[in-house]
């Protein structure tokens, strides 16, 4: 059991993040302590251009490690310590960010391709140290803790976003720590998620044929990667991306009478067989362009969503919607497997 | 083979008892026993059934026949001298080879007890944080599409091209290659009639289509091998896709041969030879001596037939993932894969038993190396030898194979005990024969409910290892390896099979 909320302000509008965090100590009962965190996108106006590293680490030896590493391979506009109020965690991590734009070479295809590169490597190769984001104007915070300990300790009082996700935890199949809480991101994916994900074994697998490693011991990871993968290496729209993580029944494809409809569902489907998500999940997701939330065919985890002036509400709860919003203008139940994609205005 | 019974060696290793209390002397079981083993002798008032203790192979047809229940076929015991390594068993090879001087011909699939890796494998099932899923409440679908399938979606320029192309399965099993004139035509036609009925596809084998089974063409594999049987311009439109058989399982690297006698009618119609003639399969097809000569006959196939899916079966053996890289590269839309205990209608006994590799091991390193070469959407893999039961089916698909092929089980269904005779041509079954008068004992309704009711059976509890496992579609079953755990499993094979030991 996981506990899930986030809301998106359909013209930008920002704001910082107490609405967010009050929907997450309401659903405190759906986590353990063991694991709370946030996203949140347009925090950085000042750098929106460059790819924010939100890095974790467990020494002096591996931040400088880091730093290193990442002057080697970026141009580093700035770099700060990620600032918190210790009283309230004294346990923690040692957290830095860095503004970077690559040093690519002519053998690089893409900056996106090299970041992610670069943030596997950090992620495997430096010990102790862990990539927590690395998109433009976004960040995720999250640790150890309760999602009003995580709010208070990352201090997000004195961020502005106009996209905000928030997730607490009740690990069971994997260690809780700093790294396995959510979001996950990577660039600008990210990613929250109640439930567990049975396919893991099969996505991991197709994702490291696709050089993605799975390196956070946890299985909400693939499902950034394979976002990642399906829409901008794969180009496909997050429409068809989310038919691929949580396709319709072989049963429904048949009842197709549209045969051209009925002849490109199969080749998705079976195209990316190996991406398909099965298991018990409720998915929100953060991008470039706005928000989606997806849940399995069998509905086995709950997400509602609310509506009201400009902005788009989720939660696992209602009474989390509304603890975000008391004047909505309506809160509906997605179907099972039905997605709700959510755009900025002017990106849809 | 004459063996007397003065020469050593000459004793069966099982016998039939008869309990005369039971037997009313009706001699069925004379008429039953296709080696005429069973003799009617009179006694007193009326007769009683004597068997030949010279060569009972346990093929229980006349114990299951007995209209009485009076027979039980027992072990015939060897009074052997124990011996670490001259058990009775090599003891009775040698003397039979030095009576005959022939090669050892046997049936079935390998009798040696090496390990059966499927029985160290365990699945792992849902408790508390996953809810397992009921099949009896919720779908639980096992369709999969055989074929080559694009690396991405944009690769793909007319989506009812490549949907065509591809095969679609409702479950990952196909029937094995068993050729008309290995099996006989009324054992063919059941299986055809449940591919057809079940949504499966069955494999010709390389005997040829017989003109009955034209309705079922198109559900079936057309198998092209070495002899060439049965190929006509013809036979190249009618197939759902074709097979390039270069190896086989229970006989890696080398051929076949159908004696002459047993090219009955059907068998020299259906194969294009004359009656009587030997039918022989080279070891290799001799127009295929390298990977490109491979790559010549898929492609020349394919242009026959409107680019339909090609299939090339080969035997696991050691360098099976190499192999299995280059017929993909080849252009090969189904790599085959038979295992070293994949069956037979006749094989020599010491090639059965002693060439090739475990269809575990070799489906494991094939899928993998595939998939590190970013290959493995270009074929499927279909894994045959030795397949038991359902448990065995559900471990390869999380290996990772697209589906797995069943022959003996099929056989087992319609009668068989494992009596492996299957060359003699006498199968007491009417399985492995064509002599008329034994194979108008397999009727085709009851082998095809026969074969239906197992294919169901399994169906329904390979739905529940999905369900209990908290997965509604296979597609997240196939290569999923978080599935499997090892036991009594050293580091070499857990890591060749890529799965963790159990607790971890």
């Amino acid at each position: 059991m996981c506990g899930i909320a986030g809301f998106i302000s359909h013209k930008y509008s920002k704001e910082n993040g107490s609405r967010i965090k009050r929907a997450m100590v309401l659903q405190n009962e759906r986590g353990n302590g063991l694991g709370a965190g946030y996203g949140a996108y347009g925090i950085f106006p000042v750098y929106k251009d460059f790819y924010a590293f939100q890095v974790m680490a467990d020494s002096n030896w591996a931040i400088d490690e880091v730093t290193l590493y990442l002057k080697e391979h970026f141009w580093v506009a700035h770099k700060e310590e990620i600032s918190i109020w210790d009283k309230v965690i004294q346990d923690h991590p040692q957290f830095m960010r860095y503004f970077l734009q690559p040093k690519l070479s002519s053998e690089d295809l893409n900056p996106d391709d090299f970041v992610i590169e670069k943030v596997m490597h950090i992620n495997t190769a430096i010990d102790g140290a862990f990539v927590l984001s690395s998109g433009k104007n976004m960040g995720v915070f999250k640790g150890v803790g309760t999602p009003r300990d995580i709010y208070e300790f990352f201090r997000l009082d004195e961020y502005q976003g106009y996209c905000w996700i928030g997730h607490n935890r009740f690990p069971t199949n994997t260690p809780g720590w700093w790294g396995g809480a959510h979001p996950f991101n990577l660039l600008n994916w990210s990613i929250v998620h109640n439930g567990e994900i049975s396919s893991y074994g099969i996505n991991r697998r197709y994702l490291e044929s696709n050089h993605y490693l799975c390196t956070l011991q946890t299985d909400t990871e693939v499902a950034a990667y394979l976002l990642d993968l399906l829409v901008r290496r794969h180009g496909l729209s997050i429409y068809d991306a989310i038919t691929v993580l949580a396709p319709p029944y072989w049963s429904t494809i048949e009842r197709e009478t549209n045969l051209e409809a009925r002849n490109r569902i199969i080749a998705l489907k079976v195209t990316y067989e190996s991406a398909m998500l099965n298991g018990p999940f409720a998915i929100l997701a953060g991008f470039d362009k706005g928000i989606f939330s997806i849940t399995d065919n069998t509905k086995l985890r709950p997400m509602v969503v609310g509506n009201a002036d400009g902005y788009t509400y989720f939660a696992s709860e209602v009474s989390a919607l509304y603890e975000m919003e008391e004047n909505l203008a309506g809160v509906t139940t997605p179907r099972a497997g039905q997605p709700v994609i959510v755009y900025y205005h002017g990106e849809g | 083979m004459t063996v007397s019974v003065s020469k050593p060696g000459a004793r069966a290793t099982f016998r039939p008892l008869f309990d005369l209390n039971l037997c009313d002397g009706c001699g069925q079981c004379a008429i039953e026993c296709t080696f005429n083993e069973i003799k009617m002798v009179p006694q007193g008032d009326k007769k009683i059934p004597v068997a030949n203790l010279l060569a009972c192979g346990a093929c229980h047809r006349c114990e299951v026949m007995c209209p009485r229940n009076a027979i039980r076929i027992e072990e015939n015991p060897l009074a052997t001298r124990t011996h670490g390594i001259w058990t009775p068993h090599h003891i009775q090879r040698v003397h039979l080879q030095a009576a005959s001087g022939s090669v050892a011909l046997t049936g079935f699939g390998a009798e040696t007890d090496l390990p059966v890796l499927w029985d160290k494998m365990l699945f792992n099932a849902c408790q508390v944080t996953n809810p397992s899923i009921d099949p009896q409440r919720e779908p639980m679908e096992t369709i999969t599409y055989l074929g080559r399938k694009p690396e991405k979606l944009s690769d793909v320029e007319d989506f009812s091209a490549l949907v065509k192309n591809l095969i679609p399965l409702q479950i990952p099993i196909v029937f094995a290659p068993m050729s008309y004139g290995s099996i006989n035509l009324n054992l063919q036609k059941a299986i055809a009639r449940v591919a057809k009925k079940l949504g499966l596809l069955w494999y010709t084998g390389e005997g040829g289509l017989h003109k009955d089974l034209y309705p079922y063409a198109d559900c079936a594999i057309l198998q092209v091998a070495s002899g060439r049987f049965g190929v006509s311009p013809e036979y190249l439109k009618l197939g759902r896709g074709y097979q390039i058989k270069i190896g086989q399982g229970a006989k890696p690297g080398i051929g076949g041969h159908l004696p002459g006698e047993k090219v009955l009618e059907g068998i020299s119609e259906t194969r294009m030879i004359p009656l009587y003639s030997d039918a022989i399969s080279p070891a290799p097809q001799h127009d295929i001596y390298s990977i490109e000569d491979l790559r010549l006959l898929i492609y020349a196939i394919k242009e026959a037939n409107d680019y339909k899916p090609v299939c090339v079966k080969i035997a696991a053996v050691h360098n099976v993932a190499a192999i299995a890289s280059g017929i993909v590269r080849a252009g090969a839309d189904m790599v085959y894969i038979d295992g070293y205990r994949g069956g037979t209608g006749a094989a020599p006994n010491i090639i059965r038993d002693h060439v090739g590799i475990p269809i575990e091991i070799a489906l494991a390193v094939v899928d993998q190396r595939l998939r590190e070469e970013r290959i493995r959407n270009q074929a499927s893999l279909i894994v045959a030898g030795g397949f038991r039961n359902s448990a065995d089916v559900m471990k390869a698909i999380a290996l990772g194979a697209d589906a797995v092929a069943i022959g003996t089980p099929v056989l087992i269904a319609c009668g068989c005990h494992g009596c492996q005779r299957c060359s003699s041509g006498k199968c007491p079954w009417g399985l492995t024969t064509n002599e008329p008068s034994i194979s108008e004992r397999l009727d085709v309704d009851w082998a095809e409910e026969r074969i239906t009711n197992l294919i169901t059976g399994w169906h329904h509890e390979m739905q529940e290892i999905m369900g209990l496992n908290g997965i509604y579609d296979i597609g997240s079953f196939r290569g999923n390896r978080l599935i499997l755990r090892g036991i009594d499993l050293n580091e070499k094979e857990l890591s060749i099979l890529g799965i963790k030991y159990a607790g971890e």
